[in-house]
């Protein structure tokens, strides 16, 4: 078996953390935590790890997936962007199946758009290097995670006098939307998964505002079984005790203060800017885009890229989802008229997605 | 002999037939494929008139890279229908092969395929009878595409299929899973993982017949190409109407294959194999079964993976390691890495 990913499946540990976990539920308490992550919504299904949480103990997902919180206006644009002579898009795999309002980006290449599937910001750039008589857009969704590759993308193009690269840029920063989330008071959360990967880059130090300011407690967790169950349970104890704190669960990979590399990289070439979430709206200081000494590569700025308002599939609930007052199944479209076949919404698409998640492992109790 | 295929190469002139002398009659040497008739001629196998009944298949094969670590499209192309065949509990008797090759298709390259299916077809024990080439303009597609036919024989008394599947059987796997596809899509986006990962590849005939030889009462044979394990029992699932269980713990993955799959966020229960038979059959000859495979080559690592149970009729559930269930779904679209 693989190591650093055996050990975190080994059942026997895991039902050890699940007993102690059961030691600290106090009786009759609800517990009300949100895995913010799509990667933990998908573990967490993946491991059917529900099934063995206390009595008291709900879980609900969050905005976490980086495809499912992007506007349908920006997929609209990017959709856009695709059918302009001479441009070739290049998309992370999740985003290719999203549905816009006028089809997604994979019914934009069957109908002649160029877009190509990549697995790093880097194959866009070495695309972009190959084939100089194209302008090659790199669509930069993600959060904290992808946020840095794209920065040192930009330089490298910089460096290399690249100028057919571009980047559409919708990233996102987390902590801003957790705090919407939070503040807009729908639902009363009692602990928070902190989401492991996006704290590798910010530190464990950036959710402080939740027991400082919200007095909500926060595990950082990884994305096996045993690290999801060890966060859980310390949730568990801390809002037991009432004494919410910032705690690391993924040490193996964040740190208090994070990789200050990849912050002073995406400091350099971005800065702060409101940003429209699906689900949350528009959001200060969520989005990311390119500093002014940077606008050479900005896609947005050079082909004047309008983002009309759009209107998002009728009957999708996909925004309930993602601030997590609806679970996937009590929606009506759920299964019945939105599958992964034919998504009617990004919750369902992305393998981050809720719905994806929820639909794909059958949901709970087998 | 030029270094590139050229349009004239299909043009039925001299060349068409410098071609087919020099690249396919060299490496497939088969009597009635070498009368270069319109069509094979051949005998009905004895077994045939005997109760036995004929099987008859078709796939067509488009794959880049067209050679890949463990393979290449020849290859794939005869394994493919043979598979298909075994599948149906039928022997191989005979390929068909049409290719359609672009212009500029390198001369040696073509050779190596060529090379490669004949091998293949001798591994297998099957004849390739009749062929067809075409060129293609430049750019009207990929390097080469390879369409295979295939006819054998099932011996007769032998039945298999979803219909005869029931509770209690054992679901077999040959060896471990996802090798083909992750080593195609490493070798595809030039992912260097520093590994030795090949494709699965390989005719299963050969170890099909080793069950019925082994006296196993097999109910139920599919190869888990596209879609992979799961898809395949997905499907049987659906079309038996009855509940299939699965083991994580049980289910055999090389490290290689699940470090990769980790990575670009994959099941490997999903990842396509070409050289992987998933066998359902009656509980009592699940060991034998066992036995039966981990004493072919192609089988050493075989495995049960599973049974078939009354509970949640038509759908399959795997067993996690932590002991907890989840259903397994049929695969929507291809399978598209995720962000993070």
């Amino acid at each position: 078996m693989l190591p650093y990913i055996s050990e975190f499946r080994n059942a026997p540990a895991c039902r050890a953390i699940a007993a102690r976990m059961r030691e600290l539920v106090r009786p009759g308490t609800e517990y009300n935590f949100m895995e913010f992550c799509g990667g933990h919504t998908h573990a967490i299904m993946r491991y059917g790890i529900r099934q063995s949480l206390p009595e008291g103990v709900r879980m609900s997902s969050g905005p976490g997936c980086p495809v499912c919180v992007t506007a349908q206006q920006d997929i609209d644009a990017a959709i856009a962007l695709a059918g302009r002579g001479g441009v070739t898009i290049a998309s992370f795999g999740d985003m290719m199946r999203v549905p816009g309002s006028r089809g997604s980006l994979l019914e934009a290449n069957a109908q002649g758009a160029d877009v190509r599937v990549v697995y790093s910001v880097l194959d866009a750039l070495k695309l972009a290097a190959d084939e100089p008589d194209r302008t090659v857009v790199f669509l930069a969704v993600g959060f904290e995670t992808t946020a840095p590759g794209t920065a040192a993308a930009v330089l490298q193009a910089q460096a290399a006098g690249l100028s057919n690269f571009q980047v559409y840029c919708l990233h996102k920063l987390t902590p801003p939307a957790m705090r919407a989330i939070i503040e807009a008071g729908e639902t009363r959360l009692s602990g928070i998964l902190g989401p492991g990967h996006v704290t590798t880059v910010i530190g464990a130090d950036a959710w402080s505002f939740l027991p400082s300011e919200y007095g909500i407690g926060c595990a950082i967790a990884g994305f096996e079984p045993a690290d999801i169950l060890l966060a859980v349970s310390e949730l568990v104890r801390m809002a037991s005790s009432r004494e919410p704190e910032v705690r690391n669960m993924y040490p193996r990979a964040a740190t208090a203060a994070g990789n200050r590399a990849a912050q002073a990289t995406m400091a350099r070439v971005f800065e702060p800017a409101v940003a429209d979430w699906r689900g949350l709206g528009p959001v200060p200081d969520s989005g990311l885009k390119l500093r002014p000494e940077y606008e050479a590569f900005d896609a947005e700025r050079h082909y004047c890229l309008e983002r009309l308002a759009a209107r998002e599939p009728t009957g999708c609930r996909c925004g309930e989802v993602l601030r997590g007052v609806l679970e996937p199944p009590g929606c009506p479209m759920f299964g019945s008229a939105c599958t992964p076949d034919s998504p009617l919404g990004p919750c369902m698409v992305s393998s981050e997605g809720a719905c994806a998640a929820y639909y794909e492992f059958g949901g709970e109790g087998v | 002999m030029s270094d590139l295929v050229r349009l004239a190469h299909g043009s039925g002139s001299v060349l068409t037939h410098r071609l087919i002398s020099d690249v396919f009659l060299k490496h497939l040497r088969d009597s009635e494929l070498a009368r270069l008739n319109d069509s094979a001629l051949l005998d009905l196998p004895a077994q045939a008139c005997q109760g036995g009944r004929l099987a008859f298949t078709t796939d067509s094969f488009v794959i880049t890279p067209l050679e890949f670590p463990g393979g290449d499209i020849g290859k794939l192309a005869v394994c493919g229908t043979v598979n298909d065949l075994a599948a149906g509990g039928a022997q191989p008797l005979w390929l068909s092969a049409a290719w359609v090759l672009e212009e500029g298709l390198p001369m040696a390259l073509l050779d190596r395929l060529v090379a490669s299916m004949a091998s293949a077809a001798a591994e297998a024990g099957v004849r390739i009878v009749t062929g067809d080439t075409k060129v293609v303009p430049r750019g009207q597609a990929d390097g080469a595409y390879c369409s295979t036919a295939g006819i054998g024989v099932v011996p007769a008394g032998r039945q298999v299929g979803p219909e005869r599947i029931c509770e209690g059987d054992a679901v077999l796997v040959n060896g471990p899973l996802g090798d083909h596809g992750m080593a195609v899509m490493l070798q595809r986006q030039g992912i260097n993982m520093a590994s030795d990962l090949r494709s699965d590849c390989a005719p299963l005939s050969g170890l099909v017949e080793s069950l019925f030889n082994a006296g196993v009462e097999v109910h139920c044979l599919r190869d888990a190409t596209r879609g992979g394990m799961a898809g395949v029992l997905v499907e049987l699932a659906e079309a038996s109407g009855c509940g299939i269980e699965i083991q994580e713990s049980a289910v055999p993955v090389r490290k290689e294959v699940a470090a990769a799959a980790e990575m670009l966020g994959l099941d490997p229960l999903f990842v396509a194999n070409e050289g992987k038979m998933v066998a359902l059959v009656a509980q009592k000859d699940a060991e034998r079964a066992l036995q039966a495979w981990r004493g072919s080559p192609l089988g050493e690592e075989a495995a049960i993976v599973g049974r078939v149970v009354g509970a949640h009729p038509r759908h399959v559930v795997q067993r996690t390691t932590l002991g907890t269930g989840r259903f397994i779904q049929m695969p929507a679209g291809e399978l598209l890495p995720r962000i993070c």
